[in-house]
């Protein structure tokens, strides 16, 4: 009977006062919700062994931006995914725009699929920080507004190691056999190493392409051993690279090694006494810096093994990310973009601190040429080399080892 | 090119084709006798090579060959009887998708519990080195493999044309209905072929652990491999599997002698696609009337 006066007026009043009480909680969620970040990486195939470390690497940096703060109050959510190949990147970087409306797309370690998220961020006007492609091209021919590189160009590692061998005498007169991958990455590299070695007075006794599956290197090694080269030279990528050197020990061949891609978890698969050379790196465990150690002491206690220099890539870019935005006070694309290109600087847990090129967005920073340890030497299994101070030196510009925009050019459509 | 060379790369090339011989084995034994489509033989090749990894320190490299491939067989014993033994009537292309499952899981397990990198090991202290004769150059590890190959080359040989169970294996493979209808149940034989089979995998994995990169997906590296020297040599041909090893071996060294090293991949792939056009059921292939 009195069913109708609990609809009555006051009582509609009350209910929707209480209602709206109970969506005030709603409102302030709505403020503090987290910023959306898309990490592609490969997870499988002969790059998959760093994406791995590329994956750790970024949990970590999340956690600890998380934990300090957020960025501007709010909590970072990276979404992960596995690039597989160019295709496939291509897809989940398009669907991590539009679906998952992602601030900004960071990672990936093959150029071919870097080239074709860059054409997704490009479009979509996402900002695409890249952390493993070393193609030139993606700086030059292919370089897009919405691209910024933490990862070293070919250029700057060829031009790190080349000091190394110049020292070393391995250059002018001397014939180098080199292995390259046979895809983007690989052809860069031959193209830069190339250059670098004509124009400093050498020459190929011979340059071989290896395709990206083989694994057995032995008859290229009866090659290498025929030809009697001055200096063996790799620009092979990913896991050739511990399968090439665990051959080259077994065939028990002497002749200098080098290479101008190089990642420390390939040498760490390796074998003991199957590591020699000099490679070069842009970043890795033995740096003497309050910040390295503390980056090795976070990931070490967090994974039960040492970081590497992907590792320190995925870290890097979460970190400069998050200090870009608290800064600009906004995840705009636009907006980190013009801050980086006037010359914003970052602590990259190195002695000096780096910036990002404005015309070409690529990190300007020191890089490393490493020695491998003779197997006596070896220590334990995570020192396997002796690291060369770092490049270019204290009283030198940071762009010395960088392309020039005569070696590649870059313009921003 | 100098002779000397071109020689070498034959010599080599024969050496490489020892271990796509031990892969294609058991590969070829499963196929031919129960008709399974086993894509997870490249997984128990990667279970092999982890294996080594985990039980080289305790028991030496030397326990490893022989325990490593027998706990590998007995887990294809567990995979016989709970899979395999279910699409013996079916059609082929079922158990494909099953070991395709099967050779997922095992590698993503591999992933899970060893990580992405690659693990490290190298060729024991007592087997480094190299042979050299007449300028030409023999790594002691390989001819080694080369030595382990032959031997299960030799043993299956026995096996399979001088005993019993030889026989009624051979048998099967030719005609299982007959083979039933003579009141001789195949089913322990089957068990016998899946312990041998995917034991000789693991062996695969024991042997070039020393050599090729330890990592979860390393079972893919071989498993195309192994399915063409299968398909160029024929189904249920025992020589048949020797003879492809030896040839993809040979073709994809001369490859690279010629100075093409970046087809020395797709060679084998075209080599197999030219013995199908030529020949379909391979080079020594019967005519096995499940497959007609």
């Amino acid at each position: 009977m009195k069913s109708k006066s609990l609809l009555s007026r006051r009582r509609l009043l009350q209910g929707a006062g209480a209602a709206s009480i109970s969506a005030f909680p709603a409102i302030s969620y709505a403020q503090a919700d987290a910023i959306k970040i898309g990490h592609l990486t490969p997870r499988t195939g002969f790059l998959g062994t760093l994406g791995e470390f590329a994956v750790q690497a970024a949990d970590l940096a999340v956690e600890e931006i998380n934990a300090s703060g957020g960025v501007m109050g709010r909590k970072i959510d990276l979404i992960k995914e596995d690039s597989v190949n160019p295709q496939t990147a291509s897809t989940k970087a398009e669907r991590m725009v539009e679906r998952d409306k992602v601030a900004c797309i960071v990672g990936e370690i093959s150029s071919a699929s870097g080239l074709t998220i860059s054409q997704v961020a490009d479009r979509t006007k996402t900002l695409f920080v890249n952390t493993g492609c070393n193609s030139d091209e993606l700086r030059g021919k292919g370089c897009k507004k919405f691209m910024a590189h933490v990862e070293s160009a070919n250029s700057m590692y060829v031009k790190t190691v080349g000091r190394a061998l110049l020292a070393n005498n391995l250059v002018k007169g001397k014939k180098w056999f080199s292995l390259t991958a046979d895809y983007a990455f690989g052809h860069d590299l031959l193209r830069v190493a190339k250059r670098f070695m004509e124009s400093n007075g050498g020459q190929f006794a011979s340059d071989k392409l290896v395709p990206t599956d083989a694994t057995d290197f032995s008859a290229l090694l009866l090659e290498i051993r025929s030809a009697k080269p001055d200096l063996v030279v790799s620009n092979l990528a990913g896991l050739q690279i511990t399968n090439f050197l665990k051959q080259y020990s077994e065939f028990g061949l002497d002749f200098p090694v080098a290479g101008f891609g190089f990642d420390t978890a390939v040498a760490w698969g390796a074998g003991k006494g199957n590591f020699f050379g000099t490679w070069p790196l842009v970043w890795h465990h033995l740096i003497d810096t309050p910040g390295s150690k503390a980056f090795v002491a976070a990931f070490t206690k967090k994974y039960n093994k040492p970081p590497e220099n992907q590792a320190w890539g995925d870290y890097m870019a979460l970190k400069i990310l998050a200090q870009s935005m608290n800064e600009v006070k906004s995840t705009e694309a636009p907006k980190l973009v013009e801050y980086w290109e006037k010359g914003a600087k970052f602590d990259l847990l190195k002695t000096r601190p780096g910036y990002f090129r404005a015309w070409d967005h690529q990190l300007m920073h020191e890089m490393y040429a490493v020695e491998a340890l003779k197997a006596s030497e070896l220590k334990n299994q995570w020192d396997i080399y002796r690291p060369s101070p770092a490049v270019p030196a204290a009283n030198e510009d940071l762009e010395a080892i960088a392309p020039t925009k005569e070696e590649n050019a870059c313009t921003f459509a | 090119m100098q002779s000397v060379l071109f020689l070498q790369h034959v010599l080599n090339g024969l050496l490489a084709g020892t271990y796509y011989l031990l892969i294609a084995l058991g590969l070829s034994l499963i196929f031919s006798l129960g008709g399974i489509v086993n894509l997870a033989h490249g997984a128990f090749y990667a279970i092999g090579a982890y294996l080594t990894v985990v039980l080289s320190p305790t028991i030496g490299f030397g326990g490893s060959i022989v325990v490593s491939p027998a706990l590998v067989g007995l887990l294809g014993i567990v995979v016989e009887r709970t899979l395999f033994r279910r699409f013996y009537k079916a059609d082929p292309s079922l158990s494909l998708i099953l070991t395709f499952g099967l050779a997922m899981v095992a590698e993503q397990v591999l992933r899970m519990i060893f990580g992405a990198p690659p693990l490290s090991f190298s060729i024991p202290p007592e087997l480094r080195g190299q042979l050299f004769v007449a300028g030409f150059i023999y790594p002691y590890y390989r001819l080694l493999v080369l030595l382990v190959a032959a031997s299960c080359v030799a043993g299956l040989w026995f096996l399979l044309q001088r005993t019993a169970f030889g026989r009624v294996v051979r048998a099967g493979v030719q005609s299982p209905d007959m083979v039933g209808a003579l009141g001789i149940s195949l089913e322990p034989y089957m068990v016998a072929v899946a312990f041998l089979g995917v034991g000789l995998a693991g062996l695969a994995g024991v042997m070039l652990a020393p050599i090729f990169s330890i990592h979860p997906a390393m079972g893919n590296e071989i498993i195309t491999a192994a399915f063409v020297v299968v398909v160029i040599g024929g189904l249920g041909s025992f020589w048949g599997v020797v003879v492809a090893a030896m040839i993809v071996g040979l073709v994809k060294g001369l490859v690279v002698a010629f100075g093409y090293p970046q087809f020395s991949e797709a060679a084998m792939y075209l080599l197999m696609l030219l013995v199908l056009l030529v020949r379909p059921r391979g080079l020594f292939g019967e005519r096995i009337q499940r497959f007609e």
